[in-house]
C-alpha cells in the first residue's frame, strides 16, 4: 500500500492504471458521476465527476490516479457547477419525472435530487424528440437520453453485439439505432441484453414492466444515490 | 450506383481510413448520401452503418438529403459581415430563386451559410462545389448566377471567380527565405539527427497551431521507446508526422498561404520531422474549404517523390517517408489534434480522452507528432540554419517570428511576419488601420482588446494567438461581433460533452436576448455565470475557448452590456409574442389582439 492519493483530506490508497473514481470508489468514497460505469471502458463526457486535481479541473473517470495527486471533491463550488450541468441536462432533453416510469430509479434525477437542485435554472429547449415503440419488449424515448453511451458501451463489451450509436454534432447529437430502418425492431437487441437495462435515465424502458415496483418504495426514495452507487460499484470493483 | 460506390471503395482499398475520401466522391456524385451507399459501404468496409451515419451528420459538407447540383456556401465569418454579408447572401438568394439554407425546386443550386473559409483577405468569400470563390460582389454574383441558369460546368467559369491572393504584405525571417528542394533534409543528415533535434530545442521553437507547445521535446516524446530517446537507433514502431492544416479559426489564413507557395518547405519540415522520431508515414489534414490546393499539393508531392525528395532511401539517406493528402469536410473542431486524428480514421472529429496523448499513443493507437503548418516550416529552415539564427529573434519565452494574417477595418489586408514582442500599435500602423476601436487577436477563441491596450505584445507570455489578427474601427458594435461568435461556436461545438454542448446553445440563446434587447437585471450575472461554466469543465479546448469573446468583452465593456438591459428585473428567456406565430398564421391573424406583451414594462 505504497502508493497514494488524497481526496478531501482522506488518503486513499490506488494501484497502476486505476483511474482516480476507481480508486475512490474502493475506498468507499463517491463522486458524482453519470456516464461511468465500472464495467465498460470510461467515457468522459457528462463532466459530472470533475474534481480538481492539483487545482486543476479533471474527470475523475477518466483521470489516471497518480503519486502526488491532491484532490478536492466535495466542495460547495464543485457541488454548485455539478448541479449547473446537471440542469444544463434536464433542459436539453424533455424530462418530466412525475410522469416518467423511471422516478425514483433514475440515476439523472437521483443526483440532481443530491446536488440539492430544486429548479432547472435555464430556459428549456423543448426540443421535439421521437419515441421508438416498435420493438416487441423495449422501447427508447429519446426525450430522456443525455448521450451517456452506456447503451453503446454495453451492447459492445457486455452482449457482443453493436446495438447503438450516437449520431450528429453539437446539440443535435442523437441515439441512433444499428439496423437498416433504424428503428428498434429491426435491430438484434434482446429483452435479455445488458443494453436494455444500462440506461442511467428513463430513456430505454422494458415494455410490460412499468410501475411494478410502486413509487414509494423505488431505490431512490429511500436512499441517496451515493450510498447506492458505492454498493453497487464498490462491489463490481471488486469482480 | 451499387457499380460507382464499389468502384470508389476499391480505389481507397477497402480502408475504413479512407471513410471521409469515399464519401467526398459520394457526395460529389449524387449530391447527397443516399442511404444504399452507407449500407454497401458498411458491407464493404466491414464498419457498422452507425459509424457512417454519424460521420455524414457530423460534417457540414456531407448531407443525407440532395443539395443542388450548383452548391453555393457564402462565408459567414465576422468579416464577411463587415462587408455586408447579410445583403448580399440576400441578394444572391433572391436572384437565384432559392432560400438560404435551401435548394432550388428544380434541384439546380442550394444556398447556404458557412463557417469562415479562410478568405478573410479577399472577402466576401465561398465556395461552390467546395472550391474557393472570393471578393464578391452584386456584380460577381450575377455572373455566377447566370453561369448557374445556364447551368455552365465549373471548369468554363471565368478563372478569375475563383481567383485566390497570397496577399504577402510584409515578409520577414521566414517568408524570406526560398531554400531548395532537399536543403533542409541534407542539412539534418549532415548534422546528424539527434544534433537537429538539439538544434530544434536551442530555436526555443514552439508550436505555431495556437497551444505553444515546445515542438522539439514533442518530437522526443514521439521518438521515446520505452522511455529511451535516441534518434539515431529507431525501434521498428510504426510512427506518424500530421501536418495540421485544418486552419479554421475564423480570421486565420496563413496557412493557406504558406501551403500555396512555400509548400515544398513545409513538407520539408515534415520530412525532417519524420527523420528525427522515426516515422514512415506522413499526412497533411487539409480542410475541406481548400480543395482548391489539393491538385497543386499532389503535384509538388509527386514532384518530390520524382527527385527521391520522398518514398524509399530518400537521398540515399538510407529512411523512408511518404505523405498523403486528406481533405476534411467543415468542422473547425477537426484542427483539435487529437480530434483530427479521429477524422483521420474516418470517424467523426470528437477530442479523445487524455492522457493518453498522441505523441504516445495517436493514429491508429502509435505514437504520432501533430504540428501545425508553420511549425513545419520554422523547423525546416531551422534544419538548415540553426538554432540560433531563429532563436536571435523575439521574447524571452518566445522565440522567432510569427505570421499574422491581418483582416477587418484596415488598408492592407493579408499576411505579415514579427518578430515575437512587436506591439499591436506597430502591426495597426503597418496594416494601415484607423480610428481602431479594438483587435480580435487569435481568433474567437483569442481575446478581444481595447484601444487603451495597444502597446501590448504578440507572444505567448502576453497575447498568444495562432495567427488570425482581427481590426475593428469605432463604426462597428461590439455586440455583433460576439453575437457572431457565439453562433460560430455554437454551431461548431462536437457535442461530446455536456458543457460545451448544451453550454454554447444555452450561451447563444443568452447572447441572443440581450443583443435583440430581451434582457433584463439578472441576465448579465446569468451570462458570466454560463460562461464561468463552459470554460472550466468543457473537455477540450474549443468549449474552454467558447466562452472567451463573452468574458473579454464583458470585462472590458461592462456599461455596454449594461445599456442593453431593459428595466425590469426579469424577462423570461421564452419568447411569448414568438411562439404565438404558428397560432396567428393558422388563425390567419395579425391583429393587435393577437400579439400579447409577456411582461408589462
Ligand atoms: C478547437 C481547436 C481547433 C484547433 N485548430 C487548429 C488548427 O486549425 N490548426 C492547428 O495547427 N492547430 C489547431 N489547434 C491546436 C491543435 O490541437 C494542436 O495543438 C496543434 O496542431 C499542434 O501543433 P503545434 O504544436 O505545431 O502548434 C486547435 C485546437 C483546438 C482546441
Ligand atoms: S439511451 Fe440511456 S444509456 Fe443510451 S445514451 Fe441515452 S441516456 Fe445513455
Ligand atoms: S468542449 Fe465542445 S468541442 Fe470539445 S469535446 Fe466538449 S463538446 Fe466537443
Ligand atoms: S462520469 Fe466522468 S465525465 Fe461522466
Amino acid at each position: 500500500m505504497s502508493k497514494t492519493i488524497v481526496i478531501d483530506g482522506k488518503v486513499i490508497p490506488f494501484e497502476d492504471g486505476q483511474t482516480i473514481i476507481q480508486a475512490a470508489t474502493a475506498a468507499g468514497v463517491y463522486i458524482p458521476h453519470l456516464c461511468h460505469n465500472p464495467k465498460f471502458t470510461p467515457h468522459g463526457s457528462c463532466k459530472l465527476c470533475t474534481v480538481k486535481v492539483n487545482g486543476r479541473n479533471c474527470s475523475a473517470c477518466t483521470f489516471p490516479a497518480a503519486k502526488g495527486q491532491t484532490i478536492t471533491n466535495i466542495t460547495k463550488e464543485l457541488n454548485d457547477d455539478r448541479e449547473k450541468i446537471t440542469q444544463m441536462l434536464f433542459v436539453e432533453g424533455n424530462h418530466f419525472c412525475p410522469s416518467c416510469e423511471k422516478t425514483g430509479n433514475c440515476n439523472l434525477q437521483a443526483v440532481a435530487y443530491h446536488l440539492g437542485m430544486t429548479d432547472n435554472h435555464f430556459p428549456h429547449f423543448f426540443e421535439n424528440r421521437e419515441v421508438d415503440a416498435s420493438h416487441p419488449d423495449v422501447m427508447i424515448d429519446h426525450n430522456r437520453c443525455i448521450f451517456c453511451t452506456l447503451c453503446v458501451r454495453a451492447s459492445q463489451q457486455e452482449d457482443g453485439k453493436n446495438v447503438f450509436a450516437i449520431s450528429g454534432r453539437g446539440i443535435e447529437k442523437r441515439l441512433v439505432v444499428n439496423s437498416p430502418s433504424g428503428l428498434l425492431k429491426d435491430s438484434d437487441l434482446d429483452v435479455n441484453d445488458c443494453a436494455a437495462h444500462i440506461c442511467p435515465t428513463g430513456a430505454i424502458l422494458i415494455k410490460r414492466t412499468g410501475y411494478k415496483v410502486p413509487i414509494g418504495q423505488r431505490i431512490f426514495d429511500h436512499a441517496h444515490i451515493d450510498t447506492v452507487a458505492l454498493a453497487a460499484e464498490g462491489a463490481s470493483h471488486d469482480e | 450506383m451499387q457499380q460507382f460506390i464499389k468502384q470508389l471503395a476499391q480505389e481507397n482499398d477497402f480502408q475504413a481510413t479512407r471513410l471521409l475520401k469515399i464519401l467526398r466522391g459520394v457526395q460529389a456524385q449524387y449530391l447527397y448520401i443516399p442511404k444504399e451507399a452507407i449500407e454497401q459501404l458498411a458491407e464493404l468496409l466491414n464498419i457498422p452503418r452507425t459509424q457512417i451515419q454519424n460521420v455524414v451528420e457530423f460534417y457540414s459538407f456531407f448531407h443525407l438529403e440532395p443539395r443542388g447540383k450548383y452548391d453555393i456556401l457564402i462565408s459567414s465569418s465576422i468579416t464577411d459581415l463587415m462587408v455586408g454579408q447579410e445583403e448580399l447572401i440576400a441578394y444572391f438568394a433572391e436572384k437565384l430563386g432559392v432560400k438560404i439554407g435551401e435548394v432550388r425546386a428544380d434541384g439546380v443550386v442550394s444556398l447556404n451559410n458557412t463557417s469562415c473559409t479562410g478568405m478573410c483577405d479577399q472577402s466576401l468569400a465561398g465556395l461552390v462545389n467546395g472550391y474557393a470563390i472570393t471578393k464578391l460582389t452584386k456584380a460577381r454574383i450575377d455572373e455566377i448566377v447566370e453561369n448557374v441558369n445556364k447551368q455552365l460546368p465549373l471548369d468554363q467559369w471565368a478563372r478569375d471567380l475563383f481567383d485566390v491572393q497570397d496577399n504577402i504584405i510584409k515578409p520577414d525571417l521566414l517568408l524570406n527565405q526560398k531554400p531548395t528542394q532537399g536543403e533542409a533534409i541534407n542539412a539534418t543528415f549532415a548534422r546528424g539527427l539527434t544534433e537537429t533535434l538539439s538544434e530544434v530545442e536551442r530555436s526555443g521553437l514552439r508550436g505555431r497551431g495556437g497551444a505553444g507547445y515546445t515542438t522539439a521535446w514533442k518530437w522526443k516524446f514521439c521518438s521515446e521507446d520505452e522511455g529511451i530517446c535516441d534518434v539515431s537507433v529507431h525501434q521498428q514502431k510504426q510512427r506518424y508526422i500530421v501536418c495540421n492544416a485544418d486552419e479554421g479559426e475564423p480570421g486565420t489564413f496563413k496557412d493557406r498561404v504558406l501551403l500555396n507557395s512555400y509548400a515544398d518547405s513545409v513538407f520539408e519540415g515534415m520530412t525532417v520531422a519524420a527523420a528525427i522520431v522515426g516515422a514512415t508515414q506522413g499526412f497533411i489534414y487539409l480542410r475541406g474549404e481548400y480543395l482548391h490546393l489539393y491538385e497543386k499539393l499532389e503535384g509538388i508531392l509527386q514532384a518530390r517523390r520524382n527527385a527521391n525528395l520522398l518514398g524509399k532511401n530518400i537521398l540515399q539517406h538510407g529512411f523512408d517517408f511518404d505523405i498523403e493528402i486528406c481533405l476534411g469536410a467543415g468542422a473547425y473542431i477537426c484542427g483539435e489534434e487529437s480530434a483530427l486524428i479521429e477524422s483521420l480514421e474516418g470517424k467523426a472529429g470528437i477530442p479523445r480522452n487524455r492522457p493518453p496523448y498522441p505523441v504516445t499513443s495517436g493514429y491508429l493507437g502509435k505514437p504520432t507528432s501533430v504540428n501545425n503548418v508553420e511549425t513545419f516550416l520554422a523547423a525546416a529552415n531551422i534544419a538548415i540554419h540553426g538554432g540560433e539564427w531563429f532563436a536571435n529573434l523575439g521574447t524571452a519565452k518566445s522565440k522567432g517570428t510569427k505570421i499574422l494574417s491581418i483582416s477587418g477595418d484596415c488598408a492592407k489586408a493579408g499576411i505579415y511576419e514579427y518578430a515575437f514582442g512587436t506591439t499591436i500599435q506597430t502591426i495597426l500602423n503597418d496594416c494601415g488601420a484607423s480610428d481602431v476601436l479594438g483587435v480580435q487577436v487569435g481568433g474567437p477563441s483569442g481575446t478581444f482588446i481595447a484601444n487603451d491596450e495597444f502597446e501590448r505584445k504578440i507572444a505567448f507570455e502576453d497575447l498568444a494567438t495562432g495567427g488570425s489578427f482581427i481590426v475593428f474601427n469605432n463604426s462597428r458594435n461590439i455586440l455583433d461581433i460576439v453575437h457572431n461568435f457565439s453562433h460560430f461556436f455554437a454551431h461548431e461545438s462536437c457535442g461530446f460533452c455536456t458543457p460545451c454542448r448544451v453550454g454554447t446553445s444555452l450561451l447563444k440563446k443568452q447572447v441572443d436576448k440581450i443583443v435583440e434587447g430581451h434582457g433584463s437585471a439578472g441576465d448579465i450575472v446569468a451570462l458570466e455565470e454560463l460562461c464561468q461554466i463552459i470554460k472550466n469543465y468543457s473537455h477540450c479546448g474549443l468549449g474552454q475557448t467558447a466562452a472567451n469573446p463573452v468574458l473579454t468583452t464583458l470585462e472590458r465593456y461592462p456599461e455596454l452590456y449594461q445599456s442593453m438591459l431593459k428595466k425590469i428585473s426579469y424577462e423570461p428567456g421564452f419568447d411569448l409574442d414568438k411562439s404565438l406565430e404558428t397560432a396567428r398564421r393558422m388563425a390567419h391573424r395579425d391583429d393587435a389582439h393577437a400579439h400579447l406583451a409577456q411582461v408589462e414594462d
